[in-house]
């Protein structure tokens, strides 16, 4: 077991990625699971679902920030789309931690949070080292309920969270490692 | 208390107060508009001048007004989307005039109430002064954007800005300093005001 800050993190466990998950297919699931409107700032793990989106009938709204993001899939849940995704690189949830505060979590308003996990294992260019050790915490603290990509059964797992967000609406986060979407 | 001494409104000031100004804009705006009103006192005198439930009260996230009204613009491309935004707030989410114009939503109304300073705060001043953000908003590509002096000039720019397609900036520059009755805070919780909203957009 991993430990950050003095505390063992399980998301820290060594499950290597064994497979993979097709872009297309994960936008697919998402499309599936009820997700309806998508928007974000680009990361290069998430490279695949977004070209996906950006041909898509749906669409995908490039974002000048992540927090913009976050706020237009707010007004977009509001005008009455079902489920926003925002799609970041965890560099960009310190952009985010104001509308995650005072927007989302306080209006109980939904969207799923599809980040990189740039710095997992404290293997990565320095500027993701520190971001990467403590996002899980750093969620937690802020009510964020958060999990890995499951590689065996993304569909299942989106389905999940989605009727998680439809019960209870709040910001959710799914971290993605590198190599994981492809 | 410290030496801080708060600030009122001159009534001397040529210019309209923030409170009217909001009165003007919702005078000229469809019944099924949804408006996006600013963090701290634009929310507030907001909802004293005209509580509606279309209208979404901003308690923080600042500078976000017009992406949330984006937001709602894109999800509802038939509906007229104000801002009620400060000079303040705009400033801080300068990004948002660019992905407005590069969106460019038919029916969207971005009123700038430009006191010149953080009202909410204190009134420390912004910079808004040495920076004229209709030209800002001009150069992102908005479709039209107006400096308007009086409330007379405010009504006739929004009810314009209602019949045209395409996204329009208004910098409408109001009385610095406080009311000095000031408006009391949103009676709405926050889920309720989001759930108010969304009915609305539905509706």
């Amino acid at each position: 077991m991993a430990e950050v800050n003095g505390k063992v993190c399980p998301l820290m466990t060594t499950a290597a990625a064994s497979s993979c998950v097709g872009g297309a297919a994960f936008v697919s699931a998402l499309q599936g699971a009820g997700f309806d409107f998508f928007a974000g700032v680009p990361c290069s793990y998430l490279e695949a679902p977004i070209a996906c989106l950006e041909q898509s009938a749906t669409g995908y709204v490039a974002a000048t920030r992540e927090d913009e993001a976050m706020s237009i899939a707010a007004g977009a849940w509001m005008g009455g789309k079902k489920l926003p995704v925002v799609f970041m690189q965890n560099s960009g949830l310190g952009n985010c931690i104001n509308v995650i505060a005072s927007l989302h979590q306080s209006y109980e308003i939904p969207v799923l949070l599809v980040i990189s996990w740039r710095g997992h294992y404290g293997k990565d260019a320095p500027e993701h080292i520190m971001m990467g050790a403590v996002m899980p915490d750093l969620l937690s603290l802020f009510k964020v309920d958060h999990e890995r990509i499951d590689l065996k059964d993304h569909a299942g797992q989106l389905r999940k969270i989605a009727a998680s967000l439809m019960e209870k609406p709040r910001v959710y986060a799914l971290f993605v490692d590198k190599g994981e979407l492809a | 208390m410290s030496g801080f001494e708060r600030r009122y409104v001159d009534p001397k000031d040529p210019r309209p107060t923030r409170e009217q100004a909001i009165e003007r804009v919702f005078a000229k705006i469809p019944q099924d508009a949804l408006v996006v009103c600013a963090n701290g006192h634009p929310s507030r005198e907001a909802h004293r001048a005209k509580d509606r439930k279309g209208n979404f009260y901003m308690i923080g996230s600042m500078g976000m007004a017009p992406s949330i009204a984006l937001g709602l613009a894109l999800a509802r491309p038939q509906k007229t989307v104000v801002v009620l935004d400060g000079d303040g707030n705009v400033l801080m989410g300068m990004g948002t005039l660019a992905r407005v114009a590069a969106t460019q939503p038919p029916k969207f109304v971005h009123v700038c109430l430009d006191n010149g300073e953080y009202g909410s705060t204190g009134g420390q001043k912004t910079i808004s002064t040495q920076v004229k953000l209709e030209e800002i908003a001009r150069g992102a590509g908005y479709a039209r954007t107006m400096r308007v002096h009086t409330l007379d000039e405010l009504g006739a720019a929004v009810a314009l800005a209602v019949a045209a397609t395409g996204p329009t900036f208004i910098l409408a520059p109001v009385a610095a300093g406080e009311p000095r009755d000031l408006a009391p805070r949103v009676v709405h919780e926050p889920p309720a005001i989001a759930r108010r909203v969304r009915e609305a957009a539905l509706a």
